[in-house]
């Protein structure tokens, strides 16, 4: 084992141990389950679902198949894994006081966050792999191969998720409630950056390009035949009451807006935990 | 070795306008146990978080064997163990892996991990928990188990804030044990307590702070020779029990000695006036007159004067 001049573990160590205990302790936890269960649910009840009817939906193409199974849900299940184990991971040390065990060591804060949030990322990744294990499972009985655009999808979705995350811990870090944390997070993703992005476009007429949300469309677009354009204007006419224009982000502008989210928030987020106080 | 050290050098907490520690300078050297007294809100709970890095200074310097713990906290904190209020464990964990975890943090060699645990539980009367799940434990196992996790790395300095609250008295008596026993290993042990009688039992020094401002820091005879209302107390305890004509004719008159009252058979209370040089003169003329001492040592009462002296001249 590295040790450091001082006797103590050497700081990668430090973050393996921190990393290894923090998914410990998420994996022996009730929502891990819960989460699990949640999964297996929605996708066998699809499996029942898509085997019964045989919609065309799902079974016309490929990409059809990939986008109608995963596109239409994974978000969702990103933004409730986020929310389990990112929403009161760092709140969680105030509040429930595991930050009196753990800070007082000879340990940095940032160690501990980003061990943290190591072990987070790993938990949710299990969550998102069960989710394409049940989707290619499916894709291939019904002998739709594995098109690329579902790897890029894949992928597309697990910048996302740890994204998502790092949005997540720096909200985390802002508060010492739990239940106030991962409110704010819920709320976050649920509605305000969605509204955003409405009024954005709609009001506006301005591409939401500051939205993480709005990123998170190249995962679902991507698994279109063809990659919808980067801008769709209103309608005119008669049909114009009722069009609006609307944007559509490219892949290389959600994996930029996605990134910068990323670094920007994990600074942040190590930041605020590094200032924050346990009084 | 080098001799352990703590210096809190002109520390200062404030929260808005209200000063929860104000240019506060202790410094402790050396082997020994410093009580750290004071009424609930005087600071000492801000001291000791910012001695761990749970909060940060306003201004001022904590420094841990010379180390600042705010610039260069993985040094200062390198041998020191903590327990800060009553901490919490990951409820999924056992004891084994909490203090697992600690021992890897903190660069236990591998080898020694297991029996280092295995030892800090039984220390800590904790041996048949082991391997069961924190979140079913009770507060009081709970903070059996953080002590453990203090005591894993063997650190040469251990900050304890009020280690007995949550513990049955057989718990408090086990923990004054520890205490004793690191003492008797040369560690610096700092420790606050609401508890007299503990400290008087365990402590060699006293630091008493009030409103965030220290009060008096010397070692506990000083302390109640300088501030103890009439007279010092110590109590003595007695192998035999001894006629009360013998304690009025023999004890009353040993020099320094204002009275001597039993408490029970076995025990006898002497008040006296002076200091450390009349106490230990008081002991041997004890020996000399044949009282066979089991114990010898000042009472917490004297301590209590001091406290509730000093606290009243802050009010």
């Amino acid at each position: 084992m590295a040790v450091s001049s001082n006797g103590t573990a050497s700081t990668f160590t430090q973050l393996i141990t921190m990393t290894k205990y923090s998914f410990l302790n998420y994996l022996r936890a009730r929502r891990f389950l819960v989460m699990v269960l949640l999964v297996a649910i929605v996708n066998l009840v699809l499996t029942a679902a898509v085997g019964y009817t045989r919609s065309a939906d799902f079974l016309n193409s490929p990409l059809g198949f990939y986008g109608a199974w995963w596109g239409s849900f994974i978000d969702i299940f990103i933004l409730l894994t986020v929310v389990f184990f990112g929403g009161d991971a760092i709140s969680g040390e105030f509040q429930n006081k595991t930050g009196y065990y753990l800070v007082p060591n000879p340990i940095r804060r940032s160690t501990i966050y980003v061990g943290k949030y190591l072990a987070a990322f790993i938990a949710s990744t299990l969550i998102l792999a069960l989710f394409a294990a049940f989707t290619l499972a499916n894709g291939l009985y019904y002998n739709m191969g594995v098109p690329t655009q579902f790897i890029e999808s894949f992928l597309f979705a697990w910048l996302y998720l740890l994204t998502a995350l790092s949005v997540t811990f720096m909200f985390s870090s802002l508060f010492k409630s739990t239940s106030i944390s991962i409110l704010i997070t819920i709320l976050l993703f649920l509605f305000v950056f969605n509204v955003v992005d409405e009024l954005s476009t709609i009001l506006l007429k301005i591409e939401p390009w500051f939205s993480i949300t709005y990123a998170e469309g190249i995962v679902a677009n991507v698994l279109n035949s063809t990659y919808p354009p980067h801008f769709v204007p209103a309608a005119t006419g008669v049909a114009a009451r009722f069009s609006f224009p609307t944007y559509n982000a490219t892949i290389v502008e959600g994996l930029a807006i996605m990134a910068i989210y990323l670094v920007v928030t994990a600074l942040l987020g190590l930041v605020l935990f590094e200032r924050k106080e346990f009084n | 070795m080098t001799n352990p050290s703590i210096d809190i050098v002109n520390l200062t907490k404030t929260y808005g306008s209200f000063t929860a520690v104000a240019n506060l300078n202790i410094k402790i050297e050396g082997p020994k146990c410093v009580g750290f007294l004071g009424p609930n809100g005087a600071g000492k709970t801000t001291t000791l978080k910012m001695l761990t890095d749970l909060i940060k200074p306003s201004s001022g310097q904590a420094l841990i064997n010379g180390e600042n713990v705010h610039t260069n906290k993985r040094a200062a904190l390198a041998s020191v163990g903590t327990l800060i209020e009553t901490p919490e464990i990951y409820p999924s964990l056992t004891p084994r892996e909490a203090l697992m975890m600690v021992a890897e943090m903190r660069g236990v060699p591998r080898a020694e991990r297991k029996k280092r645990i295995e030892d800090a539980v039984a220390d800590v009367r904790m041996s048949e928990w082991l391997d069961k799940r924190v979140g079913k434990f009770s507060k009081g196992m709970k903070q059996r188990i953080c002590i453990a996790a203090a005591l894993i790395s063997d650190p040469t300095i251990l900050l304890l804030d009020e280690p007995t609250t949550g513990l049955d008295p057989r718990g408090m008596s086990e923990v004054r044990d520890i205490v004793k026993s690191l003492k008797k290993r040369n560690r610096l042990i700092f420790m606050s307590s609401h508890i007299l009688s503990e400290v008087a039992d365990v402590c060699d020094e006293v630091a008493m702070i009030d409103h965030g401002k220290l009060l008096v820091y010397d070692t506990l005879p000083n302390v109640t020779a300088r501030f103890s209302g009439d007279g010092n107390v110590i109590e003595v305890g007695l192998l035999n029990s001894i006629a009360p004509a013998f304690i009025t004719s023999n004890v009353s008159k040993i020099a320094g000695v204002l009275a001597a009252d039993p408490i029970d058979d076995r025990n006898l209370r002497i008040k006296y006036a002076g200091g450390l040089e009349v106490q230990a003169n008081i002991l041997s003329e004890l020996v000399k007159q044949n009282v066979r001492v089991l114990s010898y040592r000042p009472a917490s009462s004297a301590l209590e004067d001091v406290y509730l002296n000093l606290i009243k001249e802050t009010l």
